[in-house]
């Protein structure tokens, strides 16, 4: 069970809340120029990291905003909270010597 | 390898089971073998036992992290079926499911194939339509499905709660006949036995760490045992498929998500098919120790972890038991999670990649034990020809570039 730390509302429990996949997926700037594989690149592939996931959660059963998180797959140790539109902290997400 | 028969069962009798013959040996990797498969589970197991079977190559290592059958083929709820929507699927499935009828004899091992039938429930109008409809396309593809009433399944499953006034009354449902369970660990022994016979090495304890290249092909797999040559390969894994895939810089549409399943006390025979309801989250079966077998849907969110949260437990409890009344006072004695490899269309992929000579198979995501067999049967062809079978040629890598997605989350988004 996941206690989230809602940067509105404080920690509450995992059930309130919805995941909502892979953050910072920029939406194409412009869709008419993108090939098939480019589009296929933005809607369907994904980093799915054993280390640091940076996610987008929406807090369902209470304030009903979204923000980001940075969550560790095997631990599920939550490093960071952030709002929408922030750039992700230094957690060492993407790092390769992030895997274990 | 040693046959074995009731002759055999005799002759171990008398000294005690002490000298039965390992079932496979664990050589030492070789420095190069013609086909390296990476995982040991079920179907990395199958594909090395087809590979060595139908197309003769028998230089193959199957390499495993851990031991043979530990990750979902040995956390799966052991449900064998082919009752899908889509023709691609419903094909692929059900050569699964004819592999399967004969396996026990094919491997001379007892598998444990109990086809006791698998029921799908419908609780309002629109799972009964959508019901009808997948009834019929599956018909239409020759596999037996049929449309079962309310009191057809009172009489089939007396325990279910049929009540109108229940929390998720029963209108109707579906039922495969074909369908039913088998020993999971038996399948992984099974193949692994057989393939082993035909001269396939089984490493286990063997983790690979990267995947050597030169130029656009592959050429061999680090390992913690040291480098192994390998001319083709082909990655069979669940969990880390996109961990195996960064390897080569592919990307891939999976994400990994834990899903749970309990067993509960041993008690008296009182089911004797599989149950699945999709609306509620819930599938169970009574194994042949009288254990109940439950199955849970997956956590919403990304993790490698092997192990699932506990609402989502309590969700698939509370449904259990209002549809399985007799079911509210018992206890739960075991809980665990595998982590599955899910794609957008809840479809397996099986077939090639931009790099040449490594092949893949996963994707399988929330229901991939029903099709170890055939996934290992096309994937030897696909590793063999170098070109996909008709079967799994839908499947491919490329189907996300295209559009030409096979929507399973009906038959497969959660009951497996």
């Amino acid at each position: 069970m996941l206690l989230i730390p809602c940067p509105w509302c404080g920690p509450r429990d995992e059930t309130e809340f919805s995941c909502g996949g892979e953050g910072h997926i920029p939406r194409p700037a412009d869709p008419a120029a993108l090939t098939d594989p480019e589009w296929a690149d933005y809607l369907f592939m994904r980093k799915n990291p054993k280390g640091v996931h940076t996610e987008r959660w929406v807090h369902s059963q209470g304030c009903r905003r979204w923000f980001n998180v940075a969550r560790h797959t095997v631990s599920h140790e939550i490093l960071a909270v952030y709002k929408m539109g922030e750039p992700p902290p230094e957690t060492g997400a993407d790092s390769k010597q992030n895997r274990t | 390898m040693k046959k074995y028969s009731i002759f055999s069962l005799v002759r171990n009798a008398v000294s005690y089971h002490e000298r039965w013959s390992e079932a496979w040996r664990s050589p030492e990797p070789k420095g190069a073998y013609e086909v390296v498969i990476v995982g040991g589970g079920g179907h990395g197991l199958a594909t090395a036992y087809y590979l060595a079977k139908e197309h003769g190559i028998t230089n193959v290592a199957v390499v495993e992290k851990g031991w043979l059958g530990l990750g979902n083929t040995g956390r799966n709820t052991t449900i064998i079926r082919s009752n899908y929507l889509w023709d691609e699927s419903a094909h692929l499935y059900e050569k699964s499911l004819q592999l399967y009828e004969g396996l026990s004899q094919e491997l001379n091992f007892n598998i444990m194939l109990s086809q006791r039938g698998c029921l799908n429930l419908a609780h309002n109008q629109h799972d009964l339509r959508q019901l009808s409809r997948r009834v019929n396309a599956i018909r239409l593809n020759g596999i037996d499905s049929e449309i079962l009433t309310a009191g057809q399944i009172k009489a089939l499953v007396p325990i279910l709660n049929c009540s109108p006034t229940a929390r998720y009354p029963v209108l109707g449902g579906s039922l495969q006949r074909r369908g039913g369970t088998a020993r999971h660990d038996a399948v992984a022994w099974a193949f692994a036995r057989a393939a082993d016979a035909r001269g396939v090495d089984i490493i286990q304890n063997c983790e690979v760490t990267g995947i050597r290249r030169d130029g656009g092909r592959v050429t061999g797999v680090e390992t913690t045992k040291g480098l192994i040559k390998a001319g083709k390969v082909g990655v069979v894994v669940a969990g880390h498929a996109s961990v195996l895939a960064e390897m080569v810089g592919l990307r891939l549409p999976i994400e990994s998500h834990p899903l749970q399943a309990l067993v509960s006390e041993p008690i008296k025979p009182v089911l004797d098919t599989v149950v699945m309801s999709a609306a509620v989250h819930v599938y169970l079966s009574q194994s042949d120790k009288g254990e109940l077998v439950l199955g849970a849907g997956i956590d919403s969110y990304n993790s490698y972890a092997q192990r699932g949260s506990l609402p989502i437990i309590e969700h698939m409890l509370a449904a259990c038991v209002d549809l399985f009344p007799i079911v509210s006072r018992l206890r739960m004695l075991r809980q665990w999670a595998g982590i599955v490899d899910v794609c957008p269309d809840a479809s397996p992929i099986v077939g090639k990649t931009p790099v040449e000579g490594f092949y893949v198979n996963f994707g399988w995501g929330t229901g991939g034990f029903k099709a170890t067999p055939g996934s290992g049967w096309v994937f030897a062809y696909t590793i063999a020809q170098d070109r996909p079978h008709p079967l799994n040629e839908p499947f491919s890598l490329e189907r996300f570039h295209t559009g030409y997605l096979v929507d399973e989350h009906g038959a497969a988004g959660v009951a497996h």
